[in-house]
């Protein structure tokens, strides 16, 4: 790692241990307390007369960070993904300074503001007005700049009519917006953001995702923990990837997530089964191999939004005379079916022979149609109405959202499609033809 | 430019930690916030709103006058036995609130621990702090009923002002100790009702200090609010005692409590994230 002069945040060799018996039972009583430094002092005595025994239980411990370094230039939105459990918010807390750091160093040049929840430190019976200026202070603002900016956030929020409403009376949803609008007008030089994002509606969510593209814009530094891959790619320029407490890979977003992607999503683009017996299958059909793959291209070649696919499946038949119709149902990650397909043209059916027979059926979907994620195949053979044969997922793949047309929207893509349309906009100036997806 | 931005450095704290009286002072806007917050939410959804920080200490002199005034006798140093027992409950009241609000008010605030960095004396403070506006309510009353009685003030009362000083000491130092400590044992918001109820009657609330042997009084007064309330009753009162020695005392007393509570505290501060 180059260690640069321009940098905002500087994180070296951080660790940091929870002793978990203390947070298991929520509070633990002055009784407990003595109980446990009596078997504290019971463990050292056996260790005395027997050495060999633990020092302390091993699993009283819980690494939360280990040994986490990197460095964040000034300016820069990193972005940090893993799993829950992997130590993105206990890396953030160290960074705020709401918890302490078991190990290591960590250098911040400059204010450093962090949404680690929206609405903390509201009270249920101040008014809207009262928790802006208290939440304000709560988060280090100075009551002059929360005075200033006071329309602003209250227009940000919606919630001009209900200001002087307590917030006990406020539906979550505003109480959410409100809260979130008083974090996004802190204008700290670094500010610190988990997970703030899944709050509200959709519209609400893009309004907060323009907001923090604004704060980037301004050339100040940010930490963002998402789970939303759409909204890291296209905010962050940068991201580390957290796994049980320490960073496994540090990169530009799009090699760290499509990495991320390719670990966690268990896709399934080829199968084969070269042994009949084990094949699946029954006593008219055996797989022989399936592959999806982007049209002209090889196995490995990223299904976009905009590459056609060629879908194929070889399987064995055991009579060539029965008439059977492959039908292909493509469903995606909501167990919604896209759509289902069928060949319509019969005529390589003539003049089968007698006997086993390999059969090779493929399927070509074009590009700009599918939206992003998940999907999965269903293959069946059909004999008329009746049901030869029915394999699902037998290929699983993703379709990656590249981020083009998109026009601001970082959400996810609403539809079950994605179709590229032609448009026509006429005006009694002049004809103008464009193309908006 | 970058050189001109603070740089905050991160690292484990070991043992003891100074107290750093200068955060406190950078996030006083956050405290002014926290202890109108709590002023402002204490009487919401009440009927009688803030002539509760009057009733209080009101009722408890009437119910001290009857019992230990009138039926037991007990003596009060010359003074009408009301007005003797309130100007000491003023003080008390505001000692006691403020010792109960700290120790409970870090646990109250854990929402706020675990999310937002603030140095953590500040809840604590605010807590106390906000008793000051019943003070002040329940003070006017004292000045109404040092008239009523007709009780000409000396110029003690220049006192007075150090005096809630030392009340404030006291509560604090002893709200800092439990608090931090409720943090770890909730058995605390336990002991604390009981040991209030206790340390009222160490205190020279009911009774005049007088009544105890003269060569106790030094040790008696170990007891900050002993020197608190004996002081309040000589600035407002005129009464004969002299609280001199005891005073200094419970002075002493009151600032090795908070002293030892501010180190206390900082050493428990780290942990607070993680436990609370």
């Amino acid at each position: 790692m180059t260690m640069s002069s321009d940098y905002a945040i500087r994180v070296e060799h951080v660790s940091k241990q929870f002793r978990l018996g203390v947070r298991q039972n929520d509070f633990p009583t002055l009784r407990e307390s003595i109980a446990s430094g009596v078997a504290q002092a019971g463990r050292t005595l056996a260790r005395l007369a027997k050495p060999g025994t633990p020092a302390r239980v091993e699993r009283d411990i819980l690494q939360a960070l280990h040994d986490v370094s990197f460095e964040v230039r000034q300016g820069e939105t990193l972005g940090i993904i893993g799993s829950n459990g992997a130590g993105k918010s206990t890396l953030l807390k160290v960074l705020a300074r709401v918890t302490e750091p078991s190990a290591g160093r960590a250098e911040v040049r400059g204010r450093l503001g962090s949404l680690l929840e929206v609405g903390t430190g509201f009270h249920q019976e101040l008014t809207g007005r009262e928790n802006v200026f208290l939440n304000g202070a709560i988060l280090g603002m100075r009551r002059a700049e929360i005075r200033r900016r006071f329309d602003e956030i209250v227009a940000f929020a919606e919630v001009e009519r209900f200001i002087d409403t307590p917030v006990k009376f406020y539906s979550s949803g505003m109480y959410l917006r409100l809260a979130f609008a008083v974090a996004a007008h802190l204008e700290p030089e670094i500010l610190l953001i988990d997970e703030v994002l899944a709050v509200g509606d959709a519209a609400f969510q893009e309004k907060c995702l323009g907001k923090m593209g604004d704060v980037a814009n301004d050339g100040r530094t940010i930490l963002f923990v998402s789970h939303n891959m759409t909204a890291m790619e296209a905010l962050c320029d940068r991201l580390i990837w957290m796994k049980n407490g320490a960073v496994i890979a540090d990169g530009p977003s799009r090699d760290i997530i499509s990495t991320y992607l390719n670990t966690y999503v268990t896709s399934r683009t080829e199968q084969s089964w070269p042994d009949q017996s084990t094949a699946p299958g029954n006593e008219h059909v055996r797989m022989h191999a399936t592959r999806v793959r982007v049209q002209d291209g090889v196995i490995d070649d990223e299904i976009t939004l905009s590459t056609p696919l060629r879908i194929e499946f070889e399987y064995w038949l055991a009579d060539a005379r029965t008439q059977l119709i492959p039908n292909l149902y493509l469903v995606n990650s909501h167990g919604a079916v896209v759509f289902r397909t069928a060949p319509t043209d019969l005529t390589p059916w003539q003049n089968r022979g007698d006997g086993r027979m390999l059969v090779r059926d493929s399927c070509e979907v074009p590009g700009n149609l599918l939206n992003d994620g998940t999907h999965r195949i269903a293959f069946s053979l059909w004999r008329g109405h009746e049901i030869v044969y029915w394999v699902d997922d037998l290929l699983v793949f993703d379709v990656r959202d590249t981020m083009e047309m998109r026009n601001a929207w970082y959400e996810k893509w609403p539809g079950v499609v994605r179709p590229i349309l032609e448009w026509r906009t006429e005006s009694s100036v002049s004809d103008v033809r464009h193309r908006v997806p | 430019m970058e050189s001109e931005l603070p740089i905050t450095v991160i690292e484990p704290s070991r043992g003891w930690v100074p107290v750093r009286l200068s955060a406190v002072w950078e996030f006083r806007e956050l405290l002014y916030f926290l202890i109108w917050r709590d002023v402002k939410v204490r009487y919401k959804q009440t009927v009688l709103g803030a002539s509760w920080a009057i009733l209080q200490p009101f009722f408890t002199m009437l119910i001290f006058s009857i019992f230990f005034g009138k039926l037991a006798r007990m003596p009060s140093d010359g003074v009408p036995y009301p007005l003797f027992a309130y100007v000491a409950l003023v003080p008390w009241t505001f000692f006691a609130g403020g010792l109960t609000l700290s120790s409970n008010s870090l646990v109250a605030n854990q929402a706020l621990i675990r999310k937002v960095y603030f140095p953590r004396l500040v809840i604590p403070v605010a807590a106390v702090a906000s008793g000051i506006i019943d003070f002040v309510i329940a003070f006017a009353v004292l000045i109404g009923m040092v008239v009523w009685y007709g009780v000409v003030p000396s110029a003690h009362v220049v006192w007075l002002p150090a005096l809630f000083l030392l009340a404030l000491v006291t509560a604090l130092g002893a709200g800092l100790w439990f608090s931090a400590l409720n943090v770890l044992y909730r058995d605390i918001q336990y002991i604390v009702p009981f040991l209030v109820q206790v340390w009222l009657y160490c205190t020279p609330i009911v009774y005049p200090s007088s009544i105890v042997p003269e060569r106790w009084r030094p040790l008696y007064a170990i007891n900050p609010m002993v020197g608190v309330v004996e002081g309040f009753r000589w600035a407002l009162l005129r009464s004969n005692t002299a609280p001199g020695p005891m005073l200094l005392v419970s002075a002493v007393a009151a600032l090795a409590l908070l002293i030892g509570g501010l180190f206390f505290f900082r050493r428990m501060e780290k942990t607070f994230a993680d436990t609370v």
